[in-house]
């Protein structure tokens, strides 16, 4: 009767039905830390590639090394710099402000190197040829340039911002009551550790229709060679 | 600006913890070399095995790798390190480490192996078969090479990936450079080790960054 016995340790129904609205809550917070990031990640990074397109030198310069930066420290050690760190120069924060800032800083990072690479590979020509018809720069950047970008870098894309939003998580170390935070707290509470089974099976409700999306995405927009 | 220098990088405060956190670092050098190895060798058997064609093995293999990719990395971590112990298992927080990163990055270097492998035309298999080789001799003598040489970038950037991640054992205590830093801006009241241990971060692996970059943009340039 192992089995049981493990079964009653990791999914006590008692246990599970006393903590669950903890986790349901953290649910919601990690949903609202997951899309805020996304929305606002992405918004930049393309934001940046778009930017980086002018080929203005300084400003380019300005781009990159914020992309390296971001890509080179570890999520984790940013928000601790921006959860730790920045009270000292009288800027506190939330928890919730300091892991949204600092994931989609990164995700920024990720998707401006992503769709970068998405401009540079649509060919000189297409936008002398666009330029040479009477669109503005911008029409063409818009109209001709993205829309083949987009699809280039859709499937790198996806993926990166599973992994980056699966940093929601790491909000928990600054202890912010997201589904791992409070799962944790919940079962050092009942000394049991039902409650982060329940996270553990909420993470995967959240990731795995996004795992799936990501899959299909590669094969669907897979680069014909 | 004074006044930021004392709080941001106090002369005084380095002197004092940079020998510490020179100890994190070296932690973390060696999380790294247990970690690398071990996600690229179960990586590697995740893929080969995956090119075995069985199908049932396959749908399981898919299920492996999408279960632990859909996992946040910190939450397997802890589910090891804190499960465990429920059902009579003490276990080290090291192992408790090795156990969640090898579930984890098996995956993402499986997946990418696996993309390398698919890379190779189907030709290789049949002409190495073909002068005798074995299965096995086929796959890692002639497959794999070209396979890693295909998705090489793929490689080193999840790589990257894996060292910064290591940043995670902090949290189960290990001694590594965020939780030298950590313990260090606790004990300090300043924000110095902090801002240190990310200089240090930045130094180490900012030459990675532009490594990859590099490889990337290479990659478009050829098609």
């Amino acid at each position: 009767m192992e089995l049981d016995r493990l079964a009653f340790t990791f999914f006590n129904p008692e246990i599970a039905r006393e903590y669950w609205p903890d986790i349901a809550k953290g649910f919601v917070v990690t949903l609202e830390l997951g899309l805020a990031t996304i929305a606002t990640g992405l918004a930049l990074g393309l934001a940046l590639a778009l930017v980086r397109s002018f080929q203005m030198r300084v400003i380019n310069w300005v781009i990159v090394l914020f992309a390296d930066a971001l890509r080179a420290l570890p999520p984790l050690m940013v928000i601790i710099i921006l959860f730790f760190a920045f009270p000292y120069a009288g800027l506190p924060m939330s928890a919730f402000t300091a892991t949204w800032l600092s994931l989609s800083l990164v995700l920024a990072a990720f998707s401006e190197e992503i769709f970068w690479a998405g401009i540079v590979s649509i060919p000189r020509g297409q936008y002398e040829a666009s330029r040479s018809t009477g669109m503005s720069a911008w029409q063409t950047l818009v109209n001709v340039i993205l829309p083949q970008a987009v699809r280039i870098t859709i499937p790198p894309l996806t993926n990166r911002t599973i992994a980056i939003t699966k940093g929601t998580a790491l909000g928990s170390v600054v202890a912010l009551a997201e589904i791992l935070g409070s799962a944790h707290s919940a079962s050092s509470l009942a000394g049991n550790p039902t409650p982060l089974t329940l996270g553990a099976i909420a993470y995967l409700l959240l990731f795995i229709p996004f795992v799936l999306f990501g899959r299909w995405v590669e094969t669907r927009f897979a680069w014909k060679q | 600006m004074n006044e930021v220098f004392q709080q941001f990088l106090n002369p005084e405060i380095i002197s004092k913890v940079w020998v510490y956190l020179l100890k994190g670092l070296g932690t973390t050098a060696l999380l790294s070399l247990m970690v690398v190895p071990l996600g690229l060798a179960s990586g590697l058997a995740v893929a080969a095995l995956w090119s075995l064609r069985m199908r049932w093995l396959n749908a399981l293999l898919i299920v492996y790798v999408d279960f632990f990719r859909a996992f946040p990395p910190l939450v397997l971590l802890l589910f090891i390190y804190f499960g465990f112990p429920f059902v009579g298992i003490e276990i080290p927080a090291i192992v408790a480490v090795a156990i969640g990163f090898l579930l984890n990055t098996s995956s993402y270097y499986g997946e990418i192996f696996r993309a390398g492998i698919e890379s190779v035309p189907r030709g290789q298999w049949e002409a190495a078969r073909s002068t005798g080789l074995s299965w096995g001799q086929t796959m890692f003598n002639v497959i794999v090479p070209q396979a890693t040489r295909n998705v090489l970038p793929d490689l080193i950037s999840n790589t990257l990936e894996v060292v910064k991640l290591t940043t995670l054992a902090s949290v189960v205590a290990i001694p590594e450079l965020l939780n030298a830093a950590r313990n260090a801006q606790a004990l300090t009241y300043n924000a110095t080790p902090i801002v240190l241990a990310a200089l240090m971060y930045l130094v180490l692996l900012w030459p990675v960054v532009r490594l990859i970059s590099r490889l990337e943009h290479k990659a478009v340039a050829v098609r």
